[in-house]
């Protein structure tokens, strides 16, 4: 059987995902490889059971955030900080030096219902245990592939070249 | 003159009494990661990075500062050393505000460098995210203490090479910071000569020069030691 592979998008801008897909070609092994269960590329609403892989992209920054990587951890074997944001807060860490009160001091009226509540930015492994760290702004089709290959492989992941920023 | 014979990582070398362990091994490529030390400044110690095992020592010593003794033995790479160095990068990065995605010195950095170089994937302490300062008064240079680490290159070269010790470190601890002139704005030093030798030694995107971008914000280290060389014969 496949393993069962999710990708998740929190406080991110997406670019992980863009390395992702600049799989190109090899995109078709993985899909070959993996059953992709759960993903912004897909539509699928609900977070499934028994997911093997996760690669989260993006930080811990919002109540919503913080649910949906609790789910995502209960329900998934192995984890993946994948990306600066997710590995070190990042971009979306910026505001913790100021706070969130200065963030929303640009509304007249700061939104309280209609979006998640903000919260001070975590890295993912602050939040929930993480079991492998993929760094970098975005991290290289390469870095991503080996990580894929060797959990695919059951073996510990070795990218070469990994490094924080781009 | 006489010549101590030691053993670093198990291979015998030859030393001149009075060098230090990190010039020995550099004199045999035996890397040891290194992030205030610069070759042509004096020593200080700071980062702890060079730290290695010394036999008959309890304690890490930094290869930077110990001096190389008759019949030492030496390693520079074991799990322990490899524990610690790892333990002093991550603090490093959780106590100021390192994002290299959007730095200056995204692919020029030491700092950024030696967390590759050392296996460093995440930090396991909690971030300090701490408020700080740019000072971009300067017309020419800007200084962001978001991404100093202290190492204190600048200090260094300003009173050492060029002479005119405008940095200095101001406070204590975690409070310390990088000062120009009596904490004046760097822009309104009256003892900087705006030469920007300490832009050129800083490790990190901390000194940066301005309307640089980040393709161009190569740092030149070479010249300190060629300055120190020259002025040597001068005496």
């Amino acid at each position: 059987m496949r393993p069962r592979l999710a990708t998740l998008w929190l406080d991110g801008c997406s670019g992980c995902h863009m390395s992702l897909l600049d799989l190109d070609e090899r995109l078709l092994e993985i899909i070959r490889d993996f059953e992709l269960v759960y993903s912004p590329l897909l539509d699928v609403k609900e977070y499934p059971n028994a997911v093997d892989i996760a690669l989260v992209e993006g930080a811990v920054s919002t109540e919503a955030d913080r649910r949906r990587i609790q789910i995502v951890r209960e329900r998934t074997r192995i984890l993946v900080s994948f990306g600066d944001c997710a590995v070190t807060g990042n971009v979306p860490a910026l505001r913790n030096r100021i706070g969130i009160d200065a963030v929303l001091a640009v509304y007249e009226t700061p939104p309280t219902r209609e979006v998640p509540m903000l919260l001070p930015v975590f890295p993912v492994h602050q939040v929930v245990a993480v079991d492998h760290w993929l760094p970098g702004c975005p991290p290289s089709p390469d870095a991503i592939f080996e990580v894929l290959r060797a959990l695919l492989e059951q073996r510990a992941p070795a990218p070469s070249g990994v490094r924080f920023g781009s | 003159m006489s010549v101590y014979t030691l053993e670093i990582d198990g291979r015998e070398v030859g030393a001149r009494p009075g060098e230090t362990i990190l010039a020995v091994a550099r004199e045999h490529q035996i890397e040891i990661p290194t992030l205030c030390s610069l070759e042509g400044l004096s020593t200080v110690g700071a980062c702890r990075l060079c730290l290695t095992e010394v036999e008959g020592a309890s304690r890490l010593l930094p290869a930077c500062t110990t001096a190389v003794a008759e019949g030492m033995r030496v390693r520079t790479q074991s799990e322990r050393i490899a524990r610690y160095r790892r333990g002093i990068l991550e603090l490093l990065f959780a106590e100021r505000n390192h994002q290299c995605a959007v730095c200056v010195s995204n692919g020029h950095c030491d700092l950024q460098a030696l967390a590759t170089s050392l296996g460093m994937d995440h930090v396991r302490v909690p971030y300090r995210d701490p408020l700080l300062s740019v000072d971009a008064s300067h017309e020419r240079f800007a200084l962001d203490h978001n991404r100093c680490v202290l190492c204190t290159r600048c200090v260094r070269v300003c009173d050492e090479i060029e002479g005119a010790h405008t940095w200095d470190v101001a406070g204590r601890g975690i409070g310390s910071w990088i000062v120009s002139d009596l904490a004046d704005p760097w822009g309104e030093s009256s003892s900087c000569t705006g030469c920007g030798k300490c832009v050129q030694v800083c490790p990190t995107g901390a000194l940066f020069e301005k309307g640089k971008a980040i393709g161009e914000m190569t740092k030149r280290t070479a010249f300190v030691p060629m300055l120190q060389h020259m002025r040597g014969r001068r005496r």
